[in-house]
């Protein structure tokens, strides 16, 4: 393989070798190279195969619109698949893979699809593969699936880290090439907030690539100097390999920084990407302009390149990217390559430039020929030889390389995020930027201005307005004359070209070529929506970066209408894809969500608490002891033991609200349906509140701790929710009541103390009188334990059905507290228990929880229909709860139900049906919310929602489980298993 | 919407702080009757333009707001403190 | 012309100039016996199944941009009937038949791919949830299945299994879910329709809809009035504004959903997949494309783009599922316009003005519900009366409280 790398030049290091393969094969390169540069100085042309055809395809770009170069990058857990060889910085040890071939780069069966390329055009697959149906998923979808696809991704854990943040400024620039550093320097210098990104590893953008000079000093030289400065003042931050992806609203910005990307071990403990989100006063779009293709036949061989690439590489990188070189030109940028590659000693065989009327004056050695076209390049794996077309007249010449230059595309992708559409300028052959966007100012070749002056004066000038509005006084930055600078104004755009003989592409990655874009006009698909979607034309990696407005070209004159009416498809994030890595920072696996941990939790895990995940809670399931092999085993004892003796749980988690006002009574009067204004002080009751629409929406036990202060118990799971809506009562319905909330969730460790023996217990640390005649059933008062030493709330609730309290302590001292009653408890056969021995007691008693408020159940479906307060002249949800549907005669009601075998059990979400009916919808009765093995009854129970449940206690029905083919006899009872009489409340 | 939402107390923050509840309507008075009642629960203008919306402020000061934004644009053209919007059913 | 292998064979040798259009563009006629609003999946269904099941041919779709242009090619391309409520289930059970014959029956290849969609579920209740609607689902003879953990492990190895803040305890599976090459079923009705006589008329906004003598006459559009018979709205994400245009409030707020594609990438998962603990669902396209999806952005909308936040917690939730999605890259993001109503169930309905009909409110679950939304709809344009799976999608369900609530989250639109 021969070098391509010049004697001299070039932004790299040649002091630095580094080592890297492709396809096993082992190479060499320089620091400061980009994985394509050092492929190509390498000679390695062949660098991928095309999605569909897989024609043999090289290095087109330089840069992020890089349709071909896609490869796979690194192993296990940092496999990277479709990363773009242009982009990719070399490191040391850089193991890359080309992608979609078998069984080599080199040898790939998949080109035989170019042979059936007459069958395979634009959506040919929507008119065949139907016969027979069922072949779809067995035989044409994987072997199509199969052949699709790009790169392979890796199942493995990514091993590196990610983080996300934010920044603020007042200017944020996009692009450090001649307009942005000309917007940088003026911002910086004002002491205005500045952030630059540019998506390169080193700013200055075209400056790299420019072999002229910018007040005596090379443009490169230049770049490097206005960098240095830029990163001396304190006011700036500079963002290299740091592509800006997204505008969104707010004038917001997502970027993100490629921190690792280019080093052969990341550090531990430093992001390999960050995600930044950029809130921005102002911001100046200096992206600059994408170099169009030409549509002529073969333009995809390797060895045909954009101009600026191919200049990119000779004067940023040092290679050549061929031997005998052919520049294809619509415009006078060919030129400035033109002339660099005579003065690197490149042969150059040929300027071929489609104006006939060029005023371009060249000078250089090589051949000239105006008014003419390439219209067919060959070779198969490596450019051989040009046809030139001109009048009508051919001519081949051989050449290794092409260099080739459609106009210029100014990168207004961002500036399309939010909405606004770009515009055709026939003046500029080009679409440019929404007119009036809000926050967002461009400036230099994305505004479709062209020379390295006129960019750099219109970037100081543009953030010199921009920080005016924002009251910062600053000159726009002046620079030294530029000169040998070619620039390239616009010229007119050539979208056909004449005497095409082979395959003129347009899409390269998504091999879509013109004939594509023709048959799809012809088929009614001419709307350039409709053309992209059943072409596939501008769906590939680069998202329609180098193919989209040639695409439009070609549907203008298939329609006969101008570009502008063809219009473009919409730009949406993100610029360049972003990996979920990036998007993701640190939460994922199990950071995924916070973690909240009960005051108790410890008190729980030492007493040997399985705890489970309950929203973001971890709550203690059962307390398994020695010997115990089941959870099962451990659940029927602690139900057991607190109905014989009894048991504590942690019940922390609950929602707790302090509700404090002159008003409050008259709040929470509204809020529940059940009547509150004349709980006495020191009492409990339990409320139900409603949604505005009638239905329940969360329950709990509020409790008048004094005079104007109330504390709200919510569920675990509608905590937030409550007080989200208590406070939307308080604010937005009722501002004038005087109430105020505040969750005091944290602030409590809260114990349920439950069976005949807690009050004993309790007496042993509280120092107030607790028998049952000072605190009764549904007491609520504050209390005195330890002698003094600690102040609680005692609450005379159950949810067990037995004799119970709650106490609610510090959550600091509440470990303590625990501690205290598992010891006093001890001689009275105390046990810690769980959530699922807390849900079986609750079932045995027939007590609600959100298993049965399921969001569609009225009071009344629950036998809550007195709590419906008809009295009061207001409550949440009063006035819709009463709608026909909602009082209908079959609707769900609460019922109990039991197998009629009790060695039978059943499950949860087992349906209802009628005794002997058909298993069908129709017949469906309702369905079980919740069960469990009940010790106490000695079988499995329920509690299910039945269709006029509440009238058919005694009925026998069928518990259908046809998910798990079971299929149990059971009977409806009262949802009430154990103590109907509540006589155990009360004792 | 915006990616920034600005808070009468708190000044611009980031949206992830907000819940946003929907339409700011008038809670009828509660013997208003069905029609009324069904309009303020279940109908919606759903315009296209400037649209007032319950937002919570969640994560910061845990005030609702009216914000008047606009459906099309998701420009913010103000927020208030939902107390200052006085209510129907205000005794 | 009729698609096939052989036409495609023989049209390829004569180099494919031998292809017509898909579907005429013909000019508005003064007046049809239908005139539908909304040149969408359900639209150009409705026209389809008008013509082809119930004979009325003099049909026009009207659409004001390209058809297809909302959220038929918008979505995360999936097919699924695994409804719990009684309103919904045969419904989208109706659908799923008709998905399973479509192609054939319209002769274009919508890549009907039958691969399974399963839903995760990480804890007992979720699991119990799974198991009440797997069996409402078996009740009506749809497929479902409770997978536990190593089933689900053994199907779908790469799922986090180890290190997940919420471990995954199982899932439910429906074989017969899939996916959709979404455009192609615009384009396959479209054609489809077009081939029976209905006119489908692009680049035609509605600007107003005439009444006189309290019905509808027809509607004027920016090509001018069009008389019409019975005037069918199926505008998801602009139906209050179409509605609106009739004097109708609807129960709707209009929200923005983004969805999302990766770069192509060899098969990587073979089914739909779920995520119990966060919003994401996830497909890949035969393409190659990762399709992927979350939860609204929430707040209403009519721009069809959303917010990085929720892109953030998509991926989020993505890489909590998929650890192998961490490298990677995310293409494109896009946004729709829902049509979110305020039980999360759609509406198929007569309206107050006789002889004015409306399809709405699909919130993010329009895509399924194409074939048969269109076919009920056509059912009750042709027939006046509701299709027998179609009873429960009436407007005046909230007024009198038949609400189909499948999420039990009341009247927030943003909350279904």
């Amino acid at each position: 393989m021969t070098s391509y790398r010049l004697q001299k030049g070039g932004l790299i290091d040649r002091q630095s070798p580094l080592g890297f393969r492709f396809d096993g094969k082992a190479l060499s390169g320089f620091s400061g190279d980009s994985l394509a540069s050092a492929l190509l100085a390498n000679g390695q042309r062949l660098v991928a195969r095309s999605f569909k055809y897989h024609r043999p395809r090289g290095i087109q770009t330089a840069g992020s619109a890089e349709p071909n170069a896609l490869m796979t990058i690194g192993t296990g857990g940092r496999t990277e698949p479709n990363t773009r060889a242009t982009m990719q910085e070399l490191y040391q040890g850089l193991e890359a893979q080309s992608q979609n071939r078998w069984p080599s780069l080199n040898v790939d069966i998949g080109a035989l699809n170019s042979l059936l390329s007459p069958f395979l055009g634009a959506g040919f697959y929507y008119k065949t593969f139907m016969w027979p149906g069922a072949l779809w998923e067995k035989l044409y979808e994987p072997f199509i699936r199969k052949a699709a696809g790009l790169g392979k991704a890796s199942y493995e854990a990514d091993p590196d880290v990610y983080e996300k943040c934010w920044a603020h400024c007042d200017l944020l620039v996009i692009g450090a090439g001649p307009a942005g550093l000309g917007a940088a320097l003026t911002a910086g210098r004002s002491g205005a907030r500045v952030i630059l990104v540019d998506e390169h590893a080193l700013a200055g953008g075209s400056l790299l690539a420019e072999t002229g000079s910018i007040g005596g000093a090379t443009a490169a030289e230049f770049a490097r100097q206005a960098i240095a400065e830029l990163e001396s003042l304190p006011n700036v931050e500079l963002l290299t390999r740091t592509t800006a992806f997204g505008w969104y609203d707010g004038n917001v910005f997502g970027a993100v920084q490629r921190v690792q990307k280019h080093v052969a071990e990341p550090k531990a403990n430093v992001p390999v990407e960050r995600l930044w989100r950029i809130a921005a006063k102002r911001a100046l779009l200096a992206t600059g302009t994408e170099e169009r293709p030409l549509v002529f036949g073969g333009n995809d061989i390797p060895g045909v390149m954009m101009a600026g690439a191919a200049r990119s590489y000779l004067n940023r990188y040092g290679v050549a990217f061929g031997k005998r070189a052919a520049v294809f030109t619509t415009n006078d940028s060919g030129y400035a390559l033109a002339r660099d590659l005579e003065a690197a000693d490149v042969e150059l065989a040929v300027i071929v430039d489609s104006r006939a009327d060029t005023a371009f004056v060249w000078s250089g050695k090589a051949r000239l020929i105006k008014g003419a076209f390439v219209s067919d390049a060959k070779g198969g794996k490596s450019l051989s030889g040009i046809t030139i077309w001109k009048d009508g007249k051919t001519e081949t010449l051989a050449v290794d390389a092409l260099a080739v230059s459609g106009g210029f595309s100014p990168i207004i992708h961002l500036a399309c995020h939010r909405g606004g559409r770009p515009v055709w300028s026939d003046t500029h052959s080009a679409f440019l930027a929404p007119e009036q966007l809000n926050g967002l100012s461009l400036a230099g070749a994305v505004n479709a201005t062209s020379g390295i002056a006129a960019c750099m004066a219109e970037g100081a000038a543009r953030a010199s307005a921009l920080l005016g509005e924002l009251g910062f006084k600053v000159e726009p930055a002046t620079f030294g004359a530029v000169e040998g600078d070619i620039a390239a104004p616009s010229a007119k755009a050539v979208w056909s070209i004449p005497g095409i003989k082979g395959k003129a592409f347009v899409d390269f990655q998504n091999d879509v070529h013109r004939k594509d874009l023709g048959l799809a006009v012809q088929e009614g698909y001419g709307h350039v929506e409709l053309a992209k979607r059943y072409t596939t034309n501008g769906m590939a990696t680069d998202q329609g970066k180098l193919s989209n407005v040639n695409a439009i070209g070609l549907l203008a004159e298939a329609r006969g209408v101008s570009p502008a009416e063809v219009g473009t498809t919409t730009f949406r994030p993100f610029y360049t894809p972003v990996s979920f890595g990036a998007l993701t920072g640190a939460y994922h696996g199990d950071h995924f969500q916070p973690v909240r941990k009960s005051p108790l939790h410890d008190w729980a895990a030492k007493n040997g608490a399985k705890f489970v995940e309950t929203g973001l809670w971890y709550r203690s399931s059962w307390f398994s002891r020695d010997g115990e092999t089941s959870w099962r085993e451990s659940v029927d004892r602690e139900v057991r033991n607190v109905r014989l003796n009894a048991g504590l749980c942690d019940v922390s988690m609950l929602g707790k609200i302090e509700i404090v006002g002159a008003d409050a009574g008259e709040f929470l009067n509204r809020v529940y349906s059940n009547g509150f204004a004349k709980l006495p002080v020191g009492k409990a009751r339990y409320g139900l509140m409603l949604r505005e629409d009638g239905i329940v929406y969360d329950d709990g036990t509020t409790s008048r701790i004094e005079e104007k202060r109330y504390f709200m118990t919510t569920t675990t799971a509608y905590a937030a929710g409550v007080m989200n809506h208590l406070e939307f009562c308080s604010q937005a319905l009722w501002p004038n009541l005087d109430v105020r909330l505040s969750s005091v969730t944290d602030q409590w460790a809260q114990m349920a103390i439950a069976g005949p023996k807690s009050r004993t217990i309790l007496q042993a640390i509280v120092d107030d009188d607790i028998s049952n005649e000072a605190i009764p059933f549904l007491a609520a008062q504050e209390v005195s334990l330890f002698g003094g030493q600690l102040r609680g709330r005692l609450f005379r609730i159950s949810f067990s059905g037995e004799l119970a309290y709650e106490l609610a302590v510090p959550a600091g001292y509440g470990e303590n507290v625990a501690d205290a009653l598992m010891e006093a408890g001890k001689r009275h056969g105390i046990c810690a228990y769980g959530v699922e021995a807390l849900s079986v007691l609750r079932i045995e008693k027939g007590h609600v929880t959100h298993n049965e408020l399921n969001g569609t159940v009225v009071p009344a479906d629950l036998g809550f229909g007195k709590m419906v307060s008809a009295a009061k002249p207001d409550f949440i949800g009063k006035a819709m709860v009463n709608r026909e549907g909602l009082i209908a005669e079959d609707r769900p009601q609460l019922v109990g139900v039991v197998p009629l075998d009790p060695a039978q059990a059943f499950r949860t979400g087992s349906h209802i049906l009628a005794k002997d009916a058909a298993a069908t919808l129709e017949n469906d009765q309702g369905y079980v919310t919740s069960s469990c093995y009940s010790p106490h009854i000695g079988s499995t129970i329920g509690l299910a929602l039945v269709k006029r449940g509440s009238t058919r206690h005694g009925e026998d029905v069928m518990i259908w489980n046809g998910l798990r083919n079971e299929y149990t006899p059971g009977r409806l009872c009262s949802p009430v298993f154990f103590d109907p009489a509540n006589e155990k409340l009360y004792v | 919407m915006a990616s920034l939402v600005s808070c009468p107390h708190c000044g611009s923050r980031p949206k992830e702080e907000f819940t946003v509840k929907g339409a700011a309507l008038k809670r009828p008075a509660p013997d208003a009757g069905q029609e009324r009642w069904m309009d303020y629960v279940y109908l919606r203008d759903n315009p296209r333009g400037a649209y007032d919306e319950y937002w919570h402020h969640t994560s910061g000061c845990r005030r609702w707001l009216v914000v008047t934004r606009d459906t099309a644009t998701h420009e913010i053209a103000a927020s208030r403190d939902a107390a200052l919007d006085v209510p129907e059913t205000r005794a | 012309m009729r698609y096939s292998a052989l036409s495609v064979f023989l049209n390829g040798l004569r180099g494919n100039k031998g292809w017509g259009p898909a579907w005429r563009s013909p000019q508005p006629k003064p007046h049809y016996d239908v005139v539908i609003v909304g040149g969408g999946g359900h639209g150009l269904a409705t026209a389809y199944y008008l013509a082809k099941e119930f004979g009325i041919t003099n049909v026009a779709v009207v659409e004001k941009g390209y058809i297809g242009s909302g959220n038929v090619g918008r979505n995360t391309t999936i097919i699924r009937s695994n409804y719990l409520l009684q309103g919904n289930n045969p419904f989208y059970e109706l659908s799923m038949k008709l998905w399973e014959g479509l192609e054939q029956d319209f002769n274009f290849n919508a890549m009907v791919s039958q691969r399974g969609v399963v839903n995760l579920y990480h804890s007992d209740a979720q699991r119990d949830a799974y198991t009440r609607r797997g069996n409402a689902m078996r009740l009506h003879g749809v497929d479902a299945d409770l997978l536990d953990r190593e089933q689900i492990s053994a199907m779908l190895p790469f799922l986090d299994f180890d290190n997940a803040r919420f471990p995954i305890q199982g899932g439910l599976m429906q074989k017969r879910g899939g996916t959709v090459r979404h455009d192609a079923v615009a384009w396959g009705y479209a054609r489809g329709a077009d081939m029976r006589g209905v006119d489908i008329i692009q680049d035609c906004e509605v600007t107003g809809i005439r009444r006189e003598n309290g019905v509808v006459t027809g509607v004027e559009t920016t090509k001018g009035f069009i008389g019409c018979g019975k005037l069918a709205l199926a505008a998801a994400g602009n139906s209050s504004r179409v509605a609106e245009m009739a004097g109708m409030k609807l129960p709707l707020e209009s929200h923005v959903l983004q969805a999302f594609v990766s770069e192509g990438l060899k098969p990587f998962i073979d089914c739909v997949v779920t995520f119990g603990a966060g919003h994401f669902y996830c497909s890949q396209s035969d393409k190659g494309g990762l399709v992927f999806g979350g939860d609204i952005d929430g707040y209403n909308s009519y721009a069809q783009r959303g917010n990085l936040a929720t892109v953030e917690h998509v991926a989020e939730a993505g890489k909590a599922m998929i650890p192998g999605l961490s490298r990677v890259r995310v293409l494109r993001s896009w946004g729709g316009i829902m049509d979110m109503s305020m039980d999360g169930s759609p509406i198929i309905d007569r309206t107050h003005i006789d002889n004015l009909y409306l399809n709405s409110g699909w919130c993010y679950g329009g895509f399924k519900a194409t074939p048969a939304s269109g076919f009920c709809f056509a059912h009750l344009i042709a027939r006046n009366t509701p299709q027998e799976t179609a009873t429960a999608f009436r407007l005046d369900r909230f007024a009198r409280g038949f609400m189909l609530d499948e999420k039990g989250q009341g009247a927030q639109p943003n909350l279904h």
